[in-house]
């Protein structure tokens, strides 16, 4: 087959079944990315003879005597070598303006979706992009960059710490020369498929491998046979004993629909897929618990049954089997304080599973380095904690692993785990090959990890002034089969959201129950979105009780400077005010939902207004460490080395602008280097949101230790004191004259951060909505949304988070659930029945900031990614109740689950 | 997706070209959904646009439309000014889940043979009486309309070897007045219900409900009903097993939402009535 590519003639032979996405990827065009692989992202969209298509829906045999234009020659003509163009074209130069992009793994398909757009499409970007699905952004700066509204900031010079400074990595994005995880493989790579458990709970009897090594391509097929012995957790933490060691890398028991059961290694996708259904599986099926009420009943099912450990320790001792962690503590006397109060208000409230769909499903990439060293290339938040459990497990000295990011397609909490880099570093052992590992959409949804679904039943006392006086939370989270976070899950979920509360008397019942179900894992907002969903609805009904409005409400009872915070024990912490912005964001939100309520409903449809907040720690709790290495080069250039990884989070904008700021220098003279366990001697991981106040104070130490050497070095050569010296223009300024800063280099130092104190920072969300009282479909009209962030280092950036939060957040309260039928087996296994929302599903959200400045964080920041989520179920739920009377209690408010009880509300208000 | 379990194309020029069918042969036109979904059993691919089929063809008789026309393709259709149904077109098109890229690659007779209950030119045929021709392997045709060709969730009447050909509207179907009715659970989402009423001169009304219900139904009626009349007919004939379950709506609220969106068409209908 002849056809043209980017300019450039291209004969190739395609398989037959081979869709043009891989085709095109095969010829070296790592800009035509794969989110879905199924038409319903957009991620892989390429110019056909100038028309859009989804290269992956396109057979490749198709694409004979055509023009193909991906992402890298939208500009011009181009060879997959060549670097990114000088002259982009409009529409790329646009997204750069506005940076309308995070993680950036949507971009190429966004950017050919937006070239090929007419104006009459432009003006209705909600049905023209509904075919490009980006996790990350909320589709404002998006819309903004379509619009050709630009927003970095390009005027040079003055502090850059305040300044909206765009991406290091923005025109790599925007020219699909970014390389992420699985860009870029080598030549000789293996590929690995992974069969999967059909049952819920099942035994491996045995395993028949005879046919599949028979097919021509077959290297390797591994078995619990071939697995260490050694358990741990998918669940990273910087202590592994947070998370129970209850998984193997393959396990002759299932304890869940989708579990691995065999992988096989082969020279080809296809051979690995042949291989994976010639394995003659007998399995003994066992009964399964699906039912996490019933997990802690004498008669449940076990899912860790000791009597399958034989030789084990015993596991902890808890009170069921099926009792994976839990949660108990009371400060005060809560029940004379319920039986006090003028009014108690009690309700049950479900949040369901829900999926992160970072666009970039997991991946692994990994191989003998020349000296033999076991290296993984992996799409992971946790760099340094996958290579301290790959040593564990395997019995490595911690020099004989490395692990590296490329740029991450999106985490969201979901890569907080050790879900691939196991099962690739055993393949690389095995064979001495390179093994690749890329997981399929379906198998995001039906093998990874999700949100903890939870049941909480709240009780809230209060005094007729509007006091609380008593609060109470019992809260039931499904672990599933297996226990990664349920522990720091359920801990943290029933933490910030009593400590924000000045109430004397508090209680917590949680448990974290095991289950025959796909395992939960980190999800932004780490528990802390269910349980807020459900203190603040409750204090909604509180407040529309007492004839109190529900901004007051939260004025007259959130912790101020000098309560103590205590969530449900008076252990000691390390939780101070560092800053304080929740009055500020309480009344920026309410005084602007004021001045602008938002459009009017059409005809028919209710309106009404609601409100919830969210208090968190800056900081994940005990040890959040990050090490940072700076140098000056002798050209007077900058390199920062951190552990961190970056996957639209920002942080390599941030970090080069605190550097650049201490040393005084242009930002683009200074160039981050992230992610690599050899880079730094330590880096926790980028979770906790701890991007900015851990690892960019890390840098900040690190540069000034820089900065204060570079000073004692100009002093040196110019004979004055160091203190004389001051680093501005990108020169050290001395009393006989500036030094170019390339006269004095090259110097290094070091910076270390360790994650404590901590402080809090605090988002406000309110909503204007729309319900149809028939349907019960409801609509955005107004969203505001408060964040008390400290110094903003990055305004553009740290909006952006907001937005994104706040989108992902309208996804789970108003359409997402990871639906799993009563035999286990996960059904929303495609993006087309897992609707994430879309361009048209987001309103645009004004973003506020408090004016604060944090004691505690790097130049007064702090952290601000995972809590915006937080507030949003409850703000729309209560929304929704004002508009209709309905007091919604299980997520998601979707109008098939609604329309009755909606309904109901109406007519009661009648 | 790589479908890596396909090992031959066969791209017949016409239809003495067309294979003896064996078990593991799939059609393929646009390849939208095929592509969109493992299919493990599959072996051979069977590609119909080979054949070269003109997309559409208008004649005074009506329109009629290659099972291979794409829907960019009917989208872009210029449609003799005195056939009133014609906007149903383009709302069928914005029905469909996929974008306006996938409108590029995507056919009208793959919609139809995937028989989704959501498939939004299900919904048009239908509701515009539309004919299916099926080529028989024999080499004899057969003619079957659209509401016996969907016979339920991805279950068409095709036998082995058959290939829909082409689809026939008749022009008085086209000369009706229309109403679309349409919700999902989100704003662009998998069609929940859609509803499409059409008005003849002579004051007859039909009522088509898809999406709602696992295959499409249409309603007629010699004149508009009252609104009770309506809920009757619709609850007659339409059990509530024959409401569609899946997660783009339960199956109540399905009911509901059929119930509500008729009455919006009836109410949309009846003005302007000939007497």
């Amino acid at each position: 087959m002849r056809l043209t590519i980017n300019g450039q003639r291209h004969d190739g032979a395609p398989r037959p079944g081979q869709c043009l996405r891989t085709y095109l990827r095969e010829a070296g065009w790592f800009g035509v990315k794969k989110g879905c692989d199924a038409g319903d992202c957009g991620a892989c969209t390429i110019h056909l003879d100038g028309e859009p298509v989804h290269s992956c829906l396109f057979p490749a045999f198709r694409a004979e005597g055509r023009s193909v234009t991906t992402i890298e020659g939208l500009a011009g003509f181009c060879r997959p070598e060549d670097a990114a163009p000088d002259a982009l074209h409009p529409i790329q130069a646009a997204f750069l303006a506005a940076q309308g992009f995070q993680c950036g793994f949507c971009t190429p398909g966004m950017i050919m979706t937006a070239a090929a757009l007419d104006q009459g499409q432009k003006r209705d970007l909600g049905i023209a992009l509904k075919g490009n699905l980006c996790r990350c952004t909320g589709y404002r700066a998006i819309r903004d960059a379509i619009a050709g509204r630009a927003h970095r900031d390009t005027t040079a010079g003055g502090d850059p710490i305040g300044q909206s400074l765009p991406a290091p990595v923005a025109s790599q994005v925007v020219t699909g020369r970014a390389r992420f995880t699985l860009d870029a493989p080598p030549a000789d790579a293996l590929h690995m498929k992974v069969l999967r458990s059909p049952h819920a709970h099942a035994r491996i009897v045995a395993i028949d491998t005879t046919e599949a090594y028979a097919i021509p391509g077959v290297v390797a097929v591994l078995t619990y046979a071939d697995s260490p012995q050694r358990r741990f957790s998918t669940g990273r933490h910087q202590d592994p004993r947070d998370d129970a060691a209850d998984t193997l890398v393959l396990d002759a028991i299932l304890r869940f629909v989708g579990q691995r059961v065999a992988a096989v290694v082969a020279e080809t996708v296809a051979a690995a897929e042949a291989g994976c259904r010639a394995l003659r599986v007998t399995y003994e099926v066992r009964p399964a618990l699906r039912d996490p009420d019933r997990a802690l009943a004498a008669d449940a099912p076990t899912v860790h049954d000791p009597l399958d450990r034989p030789g084990d320790d015993a596991p902890p001792l808890t009170r069921h089997p099926n009792l994976s962690a839990e949660v108990h503590g009371e400060v005060g006397h809560v029940e004379a304080a319920f039986s006090e109060a003028n009014l108690v208000y009690e309700q049950t409230f479900r949040s369901q599973r829900v999926q992160h769909v970072a666009l970039e499903t997991h991946g692994c990439l990994g191989w003998r380095d020349p000296d033999g060293r076991l290296t993984l290339r992996t799409s992971s938040q946790v760099p340094f904690l996958t290579r301290d459990a790959l040593c564990n497990l395997f019995g490595f000295e911690r020099d004989a692993v490395r692990v590296v990011c490329a740029r991450v397609g999106g985490g969201f909490g979901g890569k907080q785990e050790m879900l691939t880099e196991d099962l690739v570093a055993l393949a690389v052992l095995r064979t001495g090959r390179p093994v690749m590992w890329e997981l399929t959409r379906q198998e995001q949804f039906t093998a990874t990890t999700t949100r903890h679904p939870m049941r909480v039943t709240v009780k809230v006392g209060a005094r007729r002034d509007g006091r609380l006086t008593a609060i109470s939370l019992e809260v039931l989270s499904e672990t599933g089969a297996y226990g990664n976070h349920a522990g720091g899950v359920i801990h943290h979920g029933c933490n910030e959201v009593l400590a924000a509360y000045a109430c004397p008397n508090k209680r917590v019942d949680a448990c974290a129950v095991y289950t025959h179900a796909l395992p939960a894992g980190a999800f932004r907002g780490y528990g802390l979105s269910q349980t807020i969903f459900a203190l603040e609805s409750a204090l909604d009904e509180v407040a529309r009780s007492l004839g109190i409005d529900p901004f007051d409400l939260r004025r007259i009872n959130a912790v101020r400077p000098g309560d103590p915070m205590v969530s449900n024990s008076l252990e000691p912490h390390d939780v101070v005010y560092g800053s304080y912005g929740l009055d500020q964001c309480l009344d920026l939100v309410e005084r602007t939902l004021k001045s602008d309520p938002g459009p009017e409903p059409e005809p028919g449809w209710r309106a009404g207004t609601g409100m919830a907040m969210a208090m968190i720690d800056t900081i994940p709790p005990r040890g959040h460490h990050a090490d940072a290495h700076v140098k000056l080069d002798p050209e007077g250039r900058v390199t920062v080395r951190i552990g961190t990884a970056e996957f639209g989070n920002g942080t390599t904008t941030v970090h080069r602008q605190i550097a650049a700021s201490v040393l005084g220098i242009a930002p683009d003279r200074v160039h981050v280097a992230g992610a690599d366990t050899d880079a730094v001697d330590h880096d926790t991981g980028a979770y906790g949101s701890t991007g900015t106040v851990v690892a960019g104070l890390a840098v900040l130490r690190a540069a000034e230790a820089l900065a204060e050497r570079i000073r004692e070095r100009a002093g040196e050569l110019s004979g004055a004191e160091p203190a004389a010296c001051r680093l501005a223009s990108g020169m050290v300024e001395t009393p006989s004259g500036p030094m170019a800063l390339s006269e004095i280099g090259p110097l290094a130092a070091r910076g270390r951060a360790d994650g404590s104190p901590r402080s809090v920072a605090f988002n406000v969300q309110a909503f204007r909505v729309a319900v149809h009282p028939v349907s019960g479909e409801v609509r955005i009209l107004r969203s505001i949304h408060a964040a008390d962030a400290g110094t903003v280092i990055n305004p553009m950036q740290c909006r952006g988070q907001v937005e994104g939060g706040v989108a992902q957040a309208i996804g789970a309260a108003l359409y997402e659930d990871l639906a799993i039928d009563s035999d286990g087996q996960v059904v929303t296994q495609a993006l087309r029945d897992y609707h994430i929302p879309a361009c048209a599903d987001v309103p645009e959200t004004e973003v506020l900031f408090a004016n604060t400045h944090d004691s505690v964080g790097p130049f007064g920041a702090k952290s601000m990614s995972e809590s915006p989520y937080n507030p949003v179920a409850a703000a729309l739920g209560n929304a929704i109740r004002d508009a209709t009377g309905a007091r919604l209690t299980a997520t998601p408010f979707a109008p098939d689950r609604i329309f009755r009880a909606v309904m109901a509300g109406v007519s009661g208000e009648g | 997706m790589d479908l890596n379990t396909i090992e031959t194309v066969i791209r017949p020029r016409d239809r003495a070209d067309l294979p003896d069918w064996r078990d593991g042969d799939v059609c393929l036109a646009g390849g939208t959904w095929l592509f969109s979904e493992p299919q493990p059993g599959k072996r051979r691919l069977v590609d119909l646009t080979a054949l070269g089929w003109a997309p559409d063809a208008i004649t005074a008789e009506g329109l009629t439309l290659a099972a291979t026309c794409t829907i960019a393709e009917l989208d872009r259709l210029e449609l003799p000014p005195d056939w009133i149904a014609a906007p149903l077109v383009g709302q069928c098109c914005r029905a469909l889940l996929g974008s306006f890229k996938v409108w590029n690659v995507a056919t009208v007779g793959g919609n139809l043979c995937m028989a989704l209950p959501a498939g939004p030119m299900i919904a048009l045929a239908a509701a515009l009486e539309a004919i299916c021709t099926i080529w028989a392997p024999d080499g004899s045709e057969r003619r079957l309309p659209v509401t016996e060709f969907v016979l339920g969730p991805q279950q068409n009447a095709l036998r082995p070897g058959e290939i829909l050909r082409s689809l026939t509207f008749p022009a008085s179907a086209l000369t009706r007045r229309t109403v679309f009715r349409r919700i999902s659970l989100s704003p662009n989402g998998r069609s929940g219900a859609l509803l499409i009423g059409t008005r003849d001169s002579a004051g007859a009304l039909t009522i088509t409900v898809t999406a709602s219900i696992r295959r499409p139904l249409r309603l007629g009626f010699a004149a508009v009903p009252r609104r009770d009349a309506l809920e009757r007919a619709l609850a007659e004939t339409i059990p509530d097993e024959l409401y569609y379950d899946d997660v783009h709506g339960a199956p109540d609220w399905r009911r509901h939402m059929t119930q509500h969106l008729a009455g919006e068409i009836r109410d949309a209908l009846a003005d302007g009535a000939p007497a």
